[in-house]
């Protein structure tokens, strides 16, 4: 394979808007709606977080709506994925409560996870969000065990993994990818790859770029594609999630390509830690996948540029009355401290 | 006259994974060497081919991953059992042991369970040196969210193990390959739940409490023989089970004698033995009145050669000899 991720890596490439080729462009419209609630949402937890409202450590994927977006869309409720530190836009992506959201970064009792995780540690298995966590690369073997139950239940449900491509650094992540390839279990690796872990870009950290090359050594059908590009994410995965569906699938590795235009935790942008990220960010703003996907709508005449504004319009004010609703939710009992650590 | 039939430590823990996958379909076990003959004594014998190796399944060298995938599918409603065959190996899978299995739970709200089984297997002794010895139980029982049981007989190897699956939180369940010869004519096999587990006397007496758990409570019956040909009847008190501690039998055994010697197969320092001595000194009515000692292996890796190894590991003689001392006879 080629072990560079050429254009895909260039923050210059790829700005024009994207092509829907053989996909019917409706769908895409939810898509879009998902990925600017994301996008206006961490950005009210990022002036929060400025202010000091928000005291838990934020991990926000403002830039990278696209990529858990357009798995999210071929995913369904019995599914079971995992995240990590930064894992608000795949638990929205998948369909959690934005007030549950808030809730929990204030650590709220009516938050997702009742006040005891915050930022990090977010839920909704109604929509088969089991859970993120902030231990590099700690979920990954979970996603698998979850395959690992799907396989077994013949249901045609698939295990999913997010994670960076910083997790690909550690010793879970390996062992996952083999032992997910050699029984064959319906798991989808997702790893963004946004070419930062903290605060250390890739070139630093691995003698490659491209994080797929680990596919290749574990023997697992794989794409890297333009992970600002949501048709793209979303057509990398029609065939193995077909095959999941059908009950035949096993493991699959998927790379989106993105970039994170806030720093690793919190609301500033670092742009002083790092190579290239001072000179990069700009340039990758110009390959905003809300922006691209949004041009391409209009052009294909599904979405006009004032419908967009009406859909714009109306996800701010959902974020602003959820999150004024967040502020007035009670915090959790002292007793929660002790009573929710074992079954009853 | 009826011939009695008796069951050993080792074959009863597989009686517990036999009736486990008979009686509960979403139970499945994982680990390495779980089809080969060797790895695991006859704790597992032949369950693959009885229960299929879908149900028994023997796995790359891979203990996080294992360890995560066994959260991961009790998360999605399966009861795991995660089989390490050496705890020095389980050590890899800390993090999910720890930071992910016990933690679930609590930061996730209170209401999601992780119904996860993690057997870690003792195995010291014989020359195997620092890395094929160690047992950690004061390590593990420190995590709040990780039940830690120590099965000490052979009905309590089969009963724990059958507790430890039908729990709805993550087990750490250690048995001890120095307790696998012992024997014991057991009644059929039951589901056992982990609220009816709980400190055992096995022996009474007035003199002294000896307080173990696991190979320990093997050694403080031993000594409690010898010490009863001396005149001195001890009180033996099983722990069993080590997180969460349930001390009210050790305190009443306690105030009986006025004597506790808390005898653990692991280090000292901030370790098992210290925390029940602790619980003892911090109650007033207890605090005056007992007088304590402690026998644990010394705070240095586990040796290889034989004559480290006797200075190393404690016998039923050590014990007697620390109860006289505390007896003043």
């Amino acid at each position: 394979m080629n072990q560079s991720l050429t254009s895909l890596a260039d923050a210059k490439a790829h700005h024009e808007p994207i092509a829907f080729g053989d996909a019917d462009p409706v769908p895409f419209v939810q898509a879009l709606h998902r990925m600017v609630r994301i996008r206006r949402a961490e950005e009210r937890i990022a002036e929060n977080v400025a202010t000091g409202v928000i005291k838990c450590p934020c991990h926000l994927a403002i830039g990278q709506e696209a990529a858990a977006v357009g798995v999210a869309m071929h995913l369904r409720s019995t599914d079971r994925a995992f995240g990590a530190h930064r894992s608000h836009a795949h638990f929205l992506a998948m369909g959690g409560s934005l007030d549950g959201l808030f809730a929990e970064v204030l650590g709220r009792d009516t938050g997702v996870s009742r006040g005891m995780g915050g930022s990090m540690h977010l839920a909704a298995k109604e929509v088969g969000f089991y859970g993120s966590v902030p231990i590099v690369g700690a979920s990954i073997p979970i996603a698998v065990g979850a395959g690992l139950a799907a396989q077994m239940d013949k249901k045609g449900d698939v295990g999913v993994s997010f994670f960076g491509d910083g997790a690909a650094e550690e010793g879970s992540f390996h062992e996952s990818m083999n032992l997910a390839s050699v029984m064959n279990l319906p798991v989808l690796f997702v790893c963004e790859n946004n070419m930062f872990a903290s605060h250390l870009h890739i070139s630093l950290r691995q003698p490659k770029n491209v994080v797929a090359r680990y596919a290749v050594a574990h023997a697992m059908p794989h794409a890297t594609v333009d992970g600002n590009d949501v048709v793209a994410v979303w057509s990398a995965l029609n065939a193995a999630a077909a095959a999941w569906r059908a009950g035949t699938g096993g493991p699959f590795f998927l790379e989106a390509v993105t970039y994170r235009w806030l720093g690793h935790v919190g609301h500033r942008d670092d742009q002083d830690v790092g190579v290239a990220r001072k000179d990069d960010l700009s340039d990758w703003k110009g390959r905003d996948p809300v922006r691209r996907l949004a041009e391409s709508l209009a052009t294909v005449g599904v979405l006009s540029p004032k419908e967009f504004a009406a859909m714009e319009s109306a996800i701010s004010d959902e974020v602003s009355t959820s999150w004024a609703k967040a502020l007035t939710q009670p915090f959790p009992e002292p007793n929660a401290l002790l009573n929710r650590v074992w079954a009853k | 006259m009826t011939a009695t039939v008796k069951t050993s430590y080792g074959v009863a823990i597989r009686d517990g994974f036999a009736h486990l996958l008979a009686k509960h379909p979403k139970a499945f076990v994982m680990g390495q060497g779980l089809w080969s003959p060797w790895y695991v004594g006859n704790s597992m014998t032949n369950l693959e081919i009885e229960f299929g190796k879908e149900r028994v399944i023997d796995v790359p060298v891979s203990e996080v991953a294992t360890t995560g995938a066994g959260i991961g599918a009790a998360l999605s409603g399966y009861r795991p059992i995660v089989v390490h065959p050496r705890v020095d190996f389980m050590m890899l899978a800390v993090d999910q042991i720890v930071t992910q299995a016990a933690k679930w739970r609590s930061m996730f709200g209170g209401d999601v369970s992780v119904p996860l089984v993690i057997r870690g297997i003792i195995n010291r002794g014989g020359e195997q040196g620092a890395q094929h010895s160690q047992s950690l139980q004061s390590w593990f029982a420190h995590i709040p969210g990780l039940h830690v049981l120590m099965p000490a007989t052979p009905r309590d190897a089969r009963d724990m193990l059958i507790a430890a699956t039908l729990c709805d939180d993550p087990v750490l369940y250690m048995d001890d390959r120095w307790c696998y010869e012992l024997e014991e004519e057991l009644p059929p096999a039951a589901d056992v739940s982990i609220n009816d587990i709980a400190p055992l006397r096995r022996r009474t007496g007035k003199d002294i409490t000896l307080v173990g758990c696991g190979y320990t409570t093997k050694l403080n019956l031993e000594a409690a023989e010898l010490l009863a040909a001396l005149g001195i009847e001890a009180d033996v008190i099983d722990l069993r089970l080590l997180n969460p501690l349930k001390p009210a039998l050790v305190h009443e055994s306690a105030a009986k004698t006025g004597r506790m010697l808390v005898v653990d197969g692991d280090w000292r320092s901030c370790g098992l033995a210290a925390e029940i001595i602790a619980g003892v000194a911090e109650r007033p009515e207890l605090r005056a009145g007992v007088h304590c000692a402690r026998i644990t292996h010394p705070d240095a890796p586990a040796p290889t050669s034989k004559p480290l190894e006797q200075a190393f590991y404690f016998t039923a003689a050590d014990i007697v000899r620390e109860a006289r001392t505390l007896c003043g006879r």
